[in-house]
């Protein structure tokens, strides 16, 4: 437990060893087989998703799901782009201040709870820790009434409001776990030197904080990006994130199109597949140091 | 542990100061009584966001420039789920003291809740001052009176649930005359057995509320025009032999329908009809803007009847636009009111949805066969209420209706539990 | 710390030692206060009235205490033990899949393999993916029909040739909710093969070549060294995917409705309540929800928090 603690927060190198060359055996060949066939069934909804987003109106039913477009045509992109972007631009102000906020309130928690060892640190974290998995829908009716009684607009305010507030526990948990690597000589110095617990925060511990407010930014902006029940509580397709709207279009139309559905499912998803691509390993170690500890 | 005990006391006061935050919350103050004001812009909530409703919207919003050409229409309209999902934001908004300038809202029952709640407001005088108490029928004058005597919304469009829709070409290829009329749904259900026996599937319907509205057509078929509205009032017993009947009318029928029902929407059962691979479907005539959509033509690619034993029987529902308390532009809202009530707005409006105009003196001839049948058919049938669209009975009920179909449908329940589930939710 | 004195000297250093910090955390504490602990209790509170109407809901018309005839009602009806069974059934087969395909792929790439990155991507990118996208594609996968009329998975078995495994998917009132598991195994197993990779990846490897050289075998390896070594990882993971089974919502919107009753859990039931002003019974089965997660978290909670003493 404690290996994998002191690696949370960190980006993992999980490709640390070397790849062996040639050498075929049974064995090796078995194996690839294996995982060849996972990653086949992995993309089929990927294949079936891509497929029909570049089919025409009838060509895009269910029952030629698996069959390549007759006519290949990028309409359901143009019209799924018309129709999403507005909700993506939405989206991207509501995510943004919702992940640097957050990630600023978690990380003045993890360096106070890693560092000032007051009376009943450890309680009040796990007590933080516990609203990281409350199903949200206990709080949901009066949290309604409160954020009302609050006059936050609905929409973007309401849902930055909410993805802060709810991401203090993890924010938090990652900072911690992070701050509690560092080594103890680098506080004592700034506290010999007589600087208050600000100062300390500001010029020792905030620059050395980067690695983990990468992984902390990707895991808010994942999680608020992929958001709907707060979408669906807090924002109208008015003034709504993507995926209220991406689940609008793809419920909503008389006519169903399936192909500009399909094609907006894709469109809502590529901001995150982008970050998980070119920054996966920090993304990997946000994921480890969420779950390892709570 | 005495420093546990005092980080409890400060989570404790931490909550005492949620509590205060969240009892604030709850009172939310008065609501603002909407005097006047407000003319310049109007934003209008309706889930009218695509296709045909979109369409007619469109047409409404052109008549309603040329006549408040001073007024900005704001749309404000949420797609999904006929209605459902805006239905859930509207909530939010009209709690939250935020309500759009005026807000679609199906005529009848439905409106009881937002009158509880004290969320709309009277528009009777608007009727005097638009002149437009004679210009609707008086059955459904009846209907949109409230139970305090007054009158809380206007409305734009009339649409049928009653209908039956086939696939002249399906019909023919099992050797079914797809002229045929059905005197009664015994009648049909030995078509029906037919199209089975065909290797078609013979009915077509989709998720939980279409079967809802085939319940209805089933009891309206069954009971009479007079013994379903009893439903409603508490005159028809739930529990009844006749209901059972009736019952067991629906679940024969259910047992025609495909297999994905319960994962499709409307439109995707109302496709399968038009593709050929179902031959009838029920549902109401707003189904018309699709096959409008797709070019088919009435009589040769498809046909439209009232649904076998409801024949002169007209199951309505309405459109229809309220004035919200504390609306923040009350005169754009009135102005909006103004020309949904007009006969101008009524007929663009309902021209472009395929809907039938509310009003008697709009001239039918320019509207299409489909729409001047079902203007006929409004002015000369008995009117009753649909239930799967607000019109009958109050949200919960519905909710509640809604479940125990679902429960029955999906073989978690038998029909002697159905009938006392619907009665139960009937009884409150 | 045995005189009155004492203490209170120790009381007031306490104060100025802990007075700082408090400061810092202050936002962050009355934020959760307020939003988990102070909501918690206002919910609660709600589910022992009589806010069954519109009416109530806006304060057009009073609510009385019921204490918790809510509850009883709730769980004594045969629909919401209904939505109780479809839950763990939920639970089960999400959690037992995502672990066993998790740790599969974790297992098959643990040994040194060229174009372990590609895999290992393959296998992790639909967790980036929301449940609302993924669903729109799942809905048409996991359609019932079949025979002549199949589309979705049930096709895809016809063409190639295991016709035998079409099955009506969701459809089915007593076990479909296990179908809805299927797209959030697939969404979620990558996860949890990451989490174990990295869990391999953390033992030493001295670890494993002392094991060898005493001479023990593969699973003696495995049941011996490796596995206990992964046990807290295992735990984690099933604490997190755990929490998030209990919590289904998006999932079952997006591929089944709302008023399914084959697919309907906790969750929905919540949001139907809701929709129809029945605001009491909708903050009672949030209150449900709750005690459930806390049956499993707290423990796990106290758990990690006595280790972290150690």
């Amino acid at each position: 437990m404690t290996a994998v603690v002191e690696e949370a927060g960190r980006p993992i190198d999980l490709g640390r060893r070397a790849a062996p060359r040639g050498r075929f055996t049974v064995g090796r060949t078995l194996r690839y087989l294996v995982l060849l066939l996972f990653v086949l069934v992995v993309l089929v909804p990927v294949y079936v998703l891509l497929v029909t987003s570049f089919k025409g109106p009838g060509d895009a039913a269910p029952t030629r799901a698996w069959n390549l477009p007759q006519v290949w045509t990028t309409a359901n992109w143009e019209t799924a782009w018309s129709t999403l972007s507005p909700a993506i631009a939405r989206t991207v102000q509501m995510v943004v201040p919702a992940a640097l906020i957050s990630a600023f309130l978690g990380s003045l928690n993890g360096f106070v709870l890693s560092r000032w060892r007051f009376p009943g640190a450890d309680l009040v974290f796990t007590l933080i820790l516990f609203g990281m998995f409350i199903p949200y829908q206990a709080v949901m009716i009066p949290l309604n009434q409160l954020v009302l009684g609050l006059g936050v607009p609905s929409g973007v305010p309401s849902l930055i409001l909410l993805h802060v507030v709810y991401g203090i526990p993890i924010t938090t948990l990652i900072f911690r776990n992070y701050y509690m690597t560092v080594p103890q000589e680098l506080i004592e110095a700034a506290r010999v030197d007589g600087a208050g617990m600000l100062r300390t925060y500001a010029w020792i511990v905030l620059p050395i904080s980067v690695p983990s407010f990468v992984v902390v930014l990707i895991w808010q902006f994942t999680s608020a990006w992929n958001d709907f029940l707060f979408a669906v509580f807090f924002s109208s397709s008015q003034n709504g994130p993507v995926t209220l709207a991406l689940n609008n279009l793809a419920n909503g139309a008389l006519l169903q199109d399936y192909g500009v559905s399909m094609a907006g499912a894709l469109f809502a998803s590529l901001p995150t597949l982008l970050v998980y691509v070119l920054l996966g390993r920090y993304f990997m170690g946000g994921l480890m140091s969420g779950s390892v500890k709570g | 542990m005495r420093g546990a005990r005092r980080t409890s006391t400060i989570a404790a006061v931490a909550a005492v100061a949620a509590l205060a935050l969240a009892a604030c919350g709850g009172d939310g103050g008065e609501p603002e009584s909407s005097g006047s004001g407000g003319a310049d812009e109007v934003e209008v909530f309706t889930w009218w966001a695509a296709g045909s409703e979109k369409a007619g919207l469109d047409a409404l919003v052109k008549v309603f420039d040329e006549q408040h050409p001073d007024v900005t229409f704001v749309n404000g309209a949420v797609a999904g789920g006929a209605g459902s999902q805006a239905k859930d934001l509207l909530q939010t908004r009209l709690q939250a003291q935020d309500p759009p300038d005026t807000f679609q809202a199906h005529a009848g029952a439905e409106l009881q809740d937002y009158i509880d709640a004290a969320q709309i407001e009277p528009v009777t005088d608007l009727y005097d001052e638009f002149g437009l108490t004679d210009a609707f029928p008086p059955d459904l004058m009846d209907r949109l009176t409230a139970d305090d005597g007054e009158i809380y919304s206007i409305p734009s469009n009339i649409h049928r649930a009653n209908v039956v829709w086939s696939n002249r070409q399906v019909l023919t290829d099992a050797g079914i005359d797809p002229d045929a009329t059905y005197a009664d749904l015994s009648a049909w259900m030995d078509d029906l057995e037919k199209l089975k026996a065909a290797g078609v599937t013979p009915l077509a319907v989709a998720q939980a509320w279409t079967q809802v509205q085939l319940l209805e057509t089933v009891l309206l078929a069954d009971l009479g025009a007079d013994g379903y509205s009893g439903l409603w009032d508490g005159s028809t017993d739930w529990a009844g032999p006749e209901v059972k009947a009736a019952l067991e009318d629906f679940q024969t029928l259910m047992g025609y329908t495909n297999t994905d029902r319960d994962g499709l929407d409307w439109p995707e059962s109302q496709q399968l009809v038009i593709d050929g691979k179902a031959a009838f479907t029920v549902m109401g005539d707003w189904a018309e803007a699709s096959y409008e959509e797709q070019e088919q033509e009435l009589g040769t690619d498809y046909s439209a009847f009232p649904v076998p034993g409801t024949d002169g029987v007209f199951d309505f529902l309405a459109d229809s636009f309220t004035l919200p308390v504390g609306a923040p532009h009350p005169d754009g809202a009135k102005a909006w009111l103004e020309t949904v009530g007009s006969a101008e707005g009524q007929e663009a409006f309902n021209k472009a949805k395929g809907s039938i105009p509310a009003r008697t003196d709009v001239d039918m001839s320019t509207f299409g066969e489909y729409q001047q049948s079902a203007a006929e058919s409004f002015q000369g049938d008995t009117i009753v209420s649909s239930l799967a669209h607000g019109a009958a009975v109050p949200v919960a009920t519905l909710t509640a209706i809604t479940d125990a179909t679902s429960k029955f449908t999906s073989g978690a329940s038998d029909l002697a539990a159905f009938q006392s589930e619907l009665a139960a939710a009937n009884a409150g | 710390m045995a005189t009155a004195t004492r203490r209170r000297a120790g009381v007031r250093r306490a104060v100025r030692r802990a007075g700082a910090p408090l400061l810092l955390l202050l936002p962050s504490l009355i934020l959760v206060g307020v939003f988990v602990y102070g909501l918690i209790v206002a919910n609660a509170r709600q589910s022992a009235t009589d806010n069954h109407t519109a009416a109530q809901a806006t304060g057009q018309a009073p609510t009385t205490g019921v204490g918790l005839r809510n509850y009883l009602d709730l769980l004594g009806s045969e629909e919401f033990q209904h939505s109780l069974t479809n839950l763990v059934l939920y639970t089960v087969v999400f959690l037992v899949g995502t672990m066993v395909v998790g740790f599969l792929w974790a297992w098959l790439l643990d040994k040194p393999l060229r174009g372990e990155g590609f895999f290992r991507s393959i296998y992790l990118f639909p967790m980036a993916v929301s449940f609302i996208a993924s669903g729109v594609v799942w809905r048409w996968l996991l359609n019932s029909n079949q025979g002549e009329q199949a589309s979705g998975l049930n096709r895809l078995f016809q063409m190639i040739g295991l016709d035998a495994l079409q099955n009506n998917w969701w459809n089915n009132v007593s076990v479909g909710i296990v179908a809805i598991a299927i797209p959030a195994i697939w969404q979620l197993s990558g996860y949890v093969m990451a989490l174990f990779l990295a869990g391999f990846r953390g033992i030493p490897v001295e670890l494993r070549e002392a094991a060898r050289v005493d001479g023990a075998s593969e699973w003696k390896l495995y049941r011996h060294v490796l596995f206990p070594q992964l046990s807290p990882i295992a735990l984690s993971a099933l604490i997190i995917i755990g929490h998030m089974s209990l919590k289904a919502f998006d999932l079952i919107m997006s591929i089944s409705k709302p008023a399914n009753y084959q697919t309907k859990v906790p969750a929905v039931d919540m949001y139907v309540f809701k929709s129809a002003f029945d605001y009491a019974n909708a903050a009672a089965v949030g209150t449900i929800l709750l005690v459930i997660v806390a049956i499993v978290i707290v423990p796990y909670l106290v758990h990690t928090h006595r280790q972290d003493k150690r």
